[in-house]
């Protein structure tokens, strides 16, 4: 795969904007509405969060303006490109009764051809895993697959920190060495304001053909690459990966899955926020009839009582049975079955718990000794 | 399809709101009057036929001693008895004379109040007689209404989910104006259903579905009393449609009794 650099001025996401477009792609990217950084079709970079950043800690976000006009100085708001591959409420079939049978009418994503904006690299390393869940063994998910191969994905790599992220400890940004069809680094600062684009892919390097960009020299990506490993390193919150899973699995009657119950709400906003978390019910929905039928797939999680309901009753009664569920599985289980964390380190479960739990700190406490 | 649900529509202490809803029901009332036969709903009609009836709906809730013996009649009538609305599932706005002195209200609001006879609570239907299912809300979501009907209709169990309303929030895009904007919002702890309406709408939820299934009292009222909430206003937050749920009934208890923190601001 090639990796061309090539520089670009600050028209560069208005022309990218352009040149995907004429090509057939639904841009999507963030946008702020109401108080906060949310996703959505963009067509201008007018339509970007230039100029603000967000202030995040556990449980508490809002939008802040910056001192200067960076169209990517923010970092993650609270929703994940799940939502474009792995909707939150999608057909996935409907029916027909005919005759003494019924006809099944299947649903076909082929219109759909999304363009990413602005994916950063925790975000990447999410969609990799996600990949994994959707298609990675045998069991492909056709919906999803056929979204995600077309999509088209322009990252960004980060900048800045929220004092939430922490990518760094789970070795998942603050840069994206591939994975990507573009890559953008925002370079502000003394009068400059351009872009280093890095090449991903044969589609990446197409579309970038009709912009005519420069090259830009090797010492530009030696400074990006030097700057992120200095932002990494920068980061206040971190996760210790080294034996994680089998501490969790050892300390699965820790006293401390009782504290955190105490504080946490079950609503489900953590994995709903989680960019990898992929637990869905699925609903037939049939007229008064009975003559049509629609089968739709929805966000669920392990937070939800009903999610674990088998037939005689809920396996996981508890807040805390339920807590340690995901966490175990995020941390643990996720290894055993994708042969991945499911842990990007994006730290969203931390500022959109309502609870302001903090997941760093909820493992930390769990892999040390039980004192009693 | 063989013998049409025979259906009946009962009102107690409501506002009429929930059974309305039925009737809402405009571009599927053709198909619902084709799916069952209604055989008692005097919203609708004064036309009735007597019981036995397959499914009872019934809105409202006990008050009065008629109406405690008039449940139980109901209750013989049908097969099947689900309840509707906050007042027949937990007892509603109303529950909150459970609070007071029911003597003194009756004094100070009816001219005459001899002719007066009335509980001292306001009840769910569910501490008279046996419930088979309840459909929260204040009011209830006419799909949801479907749903419930069509499941009757169909055999098998209501696809209504009792999770937080935050999933709801979530699902639908709506960002968290508790921690983006420090409301006060009962989402994390209320039964979803309304589709997030006031979220939807920059306000925090009121709690109109009551609680959910798990809900997590503590938590959150050590939550909003770190934003900032007096100990006051969280205990009028839940003296509202629900007052007399379980959960929330408990926790104005221990709000009151001062045995939770006092907010840090």
């Amino acid at each position: 795969m090639s990796h061309d650099v090539f520089k670009a001025d600050s028209k560069l996401p208005d022309r990218l904007l352009v040149a995907l477009r004429e090509q057939g792609y639904t841009t999507i990217g963030p946008t702020a509405r109401d108080g906060a950084i949310v996703l959505d079709e963009i067509h201008a970079s007018a339509d970007l969060p230039v100029g603000l950043r967000e202030d995040q800690e556990a449980g508490h976000y809002r939008l802040q303006a910056r001192r200067d006009e960076a169209v990517f100085g923010h970092t993650v708001g609270p929703q994940s490109w799940k939502r474009y591959l792995f909707p939150p409420n999608h057909r996935l079939w409907a029916a027909k009764r005919s005759g003494g049978s019924f006809e099944i009418k299947p649903q076909h994503e082929a219109d759909h051809r999304l363009a990413f904006i602005g994916v950063r690299p925790c975000e990447l390393a999410a969609l990799e895993i996600q990949d994994r869940v959707f298609f990675g063994e045998e069991h492909v998910d056709p919906h999803y697959a056929a979204l995600r191969t077309r999509a088209f994905i322009v990252t960004v790599n980060c900048a800045e920190a929220a004092p939430t992220c922490f990518c760094g400890s789970m070795g998942t940004g603050p840069r994206a060495e591939d994975g990507y069809d573009l890559a953008l680094t925002e370079i502000l600062g003394r009068g400059r304001h351009e872009f280093l684009v890095e090449v991903g892919s044969e589609r990446g390097a197409t579309l970038l053909e009709a912009l005519e960009l420069k090259p830009a020299g090797k010492d530009a990506l030696e400074a990006a690459r030097k700057k992120a490993a200095e932002l990494a390193g920068s980061m206040t919150r971190r996760v210790e990966t080294d034996g994680l899973a089998e501490a969790l699995m050892a300390n699965l009657e820790h006293p401390h899955w009782a504290k955190t119950a105490e504080r946490c709400l079950a609503c489900a906003n953590c994995t709903m926020v989680c960019p990898t978390c992929f637990c869905s019910t699925v609903e037939d929905v049939a007229d008064l009839s009975g003559d049509h039928d629609e089968r739709w797939r929805r966000w669920d999680s392990c937070f939800n009582s009903q999610h674990s309901y088998v037939h005689g009753g809920n396996m996981r009664p508890t807040i805390r049975s339920r807590y340690r569920q995901w966490l175990t599985h995020k941390f643990a289980g996720w290894i055993d079955q994708f042969g991945t964390s499911g842990c990007v380190g994006c730290g969203r479960c931390i500022t959109w718990c309502p609870a302001a739990i903090d997941l760093t700190e909820e493992l930390a406490a769990l892999r040390g000794a039980v004192t009693t | 399809m063989s013998k049409k649900l025979k259906v009946a529509v009962w009102k107690f202490a409501s506002c009429d709101g929930c059974q309305l809803s039925l009737l809402d029901c405009e571009d599927e009332l053709l198909a619902v009057a084709d799916a069952i036969e209604i055989a008692y709903f005097l919203e609708a009609t004064r036309a009735t036929v007597a019981g036995p009836y397959d499914l009872s709906i019934v809105e409202g809730s006990v008050t009065t001693p008629h109406d405690a013996q008039r449940i139980v009649e109901i209750r013989k009538q049908s097969r099947s008895l689900v309840t509707i609305g906050a007042c027949a599932t937990s007892g509603g706005i109303q529950a909150l004379k459970n609070f007071g002195e029911v003597g003194d209200f009756i004094r100070t609001v009816y001219a005459s109040p001899e002719f007066i006879d009335t509980l001292t609570t306001s009840d769910p239907i569910s501490k008279h007689v046996k419930v088979d299912f309840e459909l929260q809300g204040c009011p209830i979501n006419k799909l949801q209404l479907l749903e419930l009907v069509l499941s009757a209709v169909q055999g098998r169990a209501p696809r209504i989910p009792h999770h937080s309303l935050c999933v709801e929030c979530k699902r639908k895009g709506v960002t968290c104006t508790m921690v983006a904007r420090g409301d006060t919002c009962l989402g994390p702890v209320t039964h979803a259903g309304c589709g997030a309406l006031c979220p939807s709408y920059d306000r925090g939820c009121f709690g109109c579905y009551g609680p959910m299934d798990t809900p997590n009292m503590a938590a959150l009222d050590h939550r909003l009393a770190d934003l900032g909430a007096s100990a006051r206003d969280r205990e009028r937050a839940f003296a509202s449609f629900y007052v007399n749920a379980k959960a929330y009934r408990e926790h104005r208890e221990l709000v009151t009794s001062g045995k939770v923190p006092e907010s840090k601001s």
